[in-house]
């Protein structure tokens, strides 16, 4: 296991010792003129997770949504700074957003298949207009390799061709998460995945992101600490300020965030005085 | 304490008696004219077209698909238009531009129909020196275009924005996650606003008659002057003749008909979203 050991360096900059497959340098994000988060460096190691932990409104979902250039999405929404995959900075000029989209998958806060899509068509759709599965065929084989991933194969193999929207949240949750594996990203991003379910669902949905986290390097925004120290290998701790901007606190391994954080801030957080 | 029970009692008693006289101006409306109506109403009304003056018997075969026409290339003309608009003020539409869009699409839902005929008669008559079909499908296109846009905004806006920004995420093009997920996600609101535009041109009468100004004849080609129901009705309705005055009720009652049929299939477009 790579160790992401903060690097002193001025203000706010966390680098681990090792370089890694996401490399996040002194990100800031706008709304418009309104700064979201400012001065976020950090390194996501390979086949791993890092969990991003903080109290509402510090800026872990806007920041995860630069990870894939979701974020500009919103209109008025715009980045500073660099996010390095594999040492290539994807806010490039040259860099299309689209192809960034395909190796940086996303599963999002609410489950939200296709309302008008199968289960076989959702979760093929990232494949068929990256035109990678053409036939019928080609698409039910890649439907099941990653509905097994998802562990969601056996409870709807008979029925892949009903709506995605009548399944159960946490299987429409397990269908989002089979569709961002389906065009075999390099790197997961999910925002609090579980926040929308049940205790059963989420501990289903908490097991496969530790079964997948041998294969991928996957960030996961949580508002829950408990999950956090759980599922994460890493942990990295946000607050906003009293600008409401938002800033990366602390990085590191999550044993060592949850038992002997560095910074005053992060043990206030975690022993619950404030957030 | 009693005074206020009173207050309350008179205001529900009140307003359910003025929505009682509503509902029954149109009810005595519809009944008057299937009561002038009906009996006018049979096999040759509905396949014929209009005989000579003093001749009895005709129909309005040739109103019925005139109007089916001018009101299908309209919709051929407004649909892509009014859906494209409203997919942008939905997804892009913020700043004074958005909002230009969307107070111009309100203060032309008010526009006198009969004034946006003679914008359409200037454009599309004057100059060619002779009245057709296709110009009353502009007029129409431009009267169903606010509708259109407004309900498609509605309809299109109505998709959580997780849903887009999930097809995003898995590196479609803006294009495919607007046209192929989000689009349809919103047909059942798109479909409900279409039928309501074409709802609302079928009776229109006022804009057809400088542009497609009538025929006696059957005629299919848009570039010549058309029949049309409405204005079939409004040339009986002002004749001298009796037998062209039911028959003038007897087209009222179809134009009816046809908007209350295409009002119940919005209702129910809409119906089949809602249980989704």
């Amino acid at each position: 296991m790579i160790s992401p050991i903060p690097v002193p360096t001025t203000g706010q900059i966390h680098v681990p010792a090792r370089a890694a497959r996401l490399v996040v340098e002194d990100l800031t994000a706008l709304y418009g003129n309104r700064v979201a988060l400012a001065g976020v460096s950090i390194a996501f190691p390979e086949q791993s997770v890092t969990a991003l932990i903080g109290p509402s409104g510090c800026g872990k979902s806007t920041f995860l949504r630069c990870l894939n250039r979701i974020h500009e999405a919103a209109g008025t929404a715009t980045v500073r700074g660099r996010v390095l995959l594999d040492g290539q900075d994807i806010y490039a000029p040259e860099v299309n957003p689209i192809v960034i989209r395909r190796r940086v998958g996303m599963v999002f806060q609410r489950a939200n298949p296709f309302p008008t899509m199968s289960i076989l068509d959702d979760v093929t759709t990232g494949l068929r207009y990256a035109g990678r599965a053409r036939t019928r065929m080609e698409r039910v084989e890649q439907a099941e390799r990653v509905l097994r991933m998802a562990a969601l194969w056996d409870e709807v193999k008979d029925k892949l061709n009903q709506p995605g929207i009548a399944l159960s949240g946490g299987q429409q949750q397990r269908l989002c998460i089979a569709r961002a594996l389906a065009v075999n990203p390099d790197i997961l991003l999910m925002d609090e995945p579980t926040s929308a379910l049940d205790p059963i669902a989420t501990a289903q949905i908490e097991e496969l992101i530790t079964s997948l986290a041998d294969a991928y390097t996957m960030v996961c925004v949580s508002h829950n600490m408990q999950q956090a120290a759980r599922i994460s290998d890493f942990t990295a701790f946000m607050l906003a300020g009293s600008d409401y901007v938002g800033h990366l606190v602390e990085v590191g391994e999550t044993d060592k965030i949850f038992t002997r954080p560095q910074d005053q801030r992060t043990e206030d957080y975690i022993t619950g005085r404030f957030g | 304490m009693r005074l206020r029970h009173l207050a309350s009692g008179a205001g529900v008693v009140g307003s359910g008696l003025c929505a009682g006289i509503a509902a029954g101006i149109l009810m005595l409306i519809l009944a008057y004219v299937v009561r002038e109506g009906a009996p006018a109403v049979n096999w040759s009304f509905l396949t014929g077209v209009p005989h000579p003056v003093g001749v009895p018997g005709g129909g309005v075969a040739n109103g019925i698909v005139g109007s089916a026409i001018i009101v299908g290339l309209a919709t051929v003309i407004a649909l892509p238009i009014g859906t494209l608009t409203g997919i942008y003020l939905a997804l892009y539409g913020r700043g004074p531009f958005a909002d230009a869009i969307r107070f111009l699409a309100d203060v032309l839902s008010g526009i006198p129909s009969i004034a946006i005929g003679l914008f359409a008669y200037t454009i599309f008559v004057a100059p060619f020196r002779h009245f057709s079909g296709a110009s009353a499908s502009v007029a129409f296109a431009i009267l169903m275009l606010p509708l259109i846009i407004r309900t498609g905004e509605e309809a299109i806006g109505g998709v959580p924005k997780r849903v887009r920004e999930g097809a995003l995420a898995l590196g479609i093009s803006s294009y495919a996650a607007t046209m192929h997920v989000v689009v349809p996600a919103a047909r059942a609101g798109l479909m409900t606003g279409l039928l309501l535009a074409v709802a609302r041109v079928t009776g229109e009468t006022a804009p057809l008659l400088f542009t497609a100004f009538g025929s006696q004849f059957w005629e299919l080609n848009p570039t010549n002057p058309m029949a049309s129901l409405a204005l079939q009705v409004f040339t009986y309705a002002i004749s001298p003749y009796e037998d062209w005055h039911q028959q003038a009720w007897a087209g009222a009652l179809l134009l009816i008909l046809a908007v209350f049929i295409l009002n119940v299939l919005a209702r129910f477009a809409l119906r089949s979203r809602t249980s989704r």
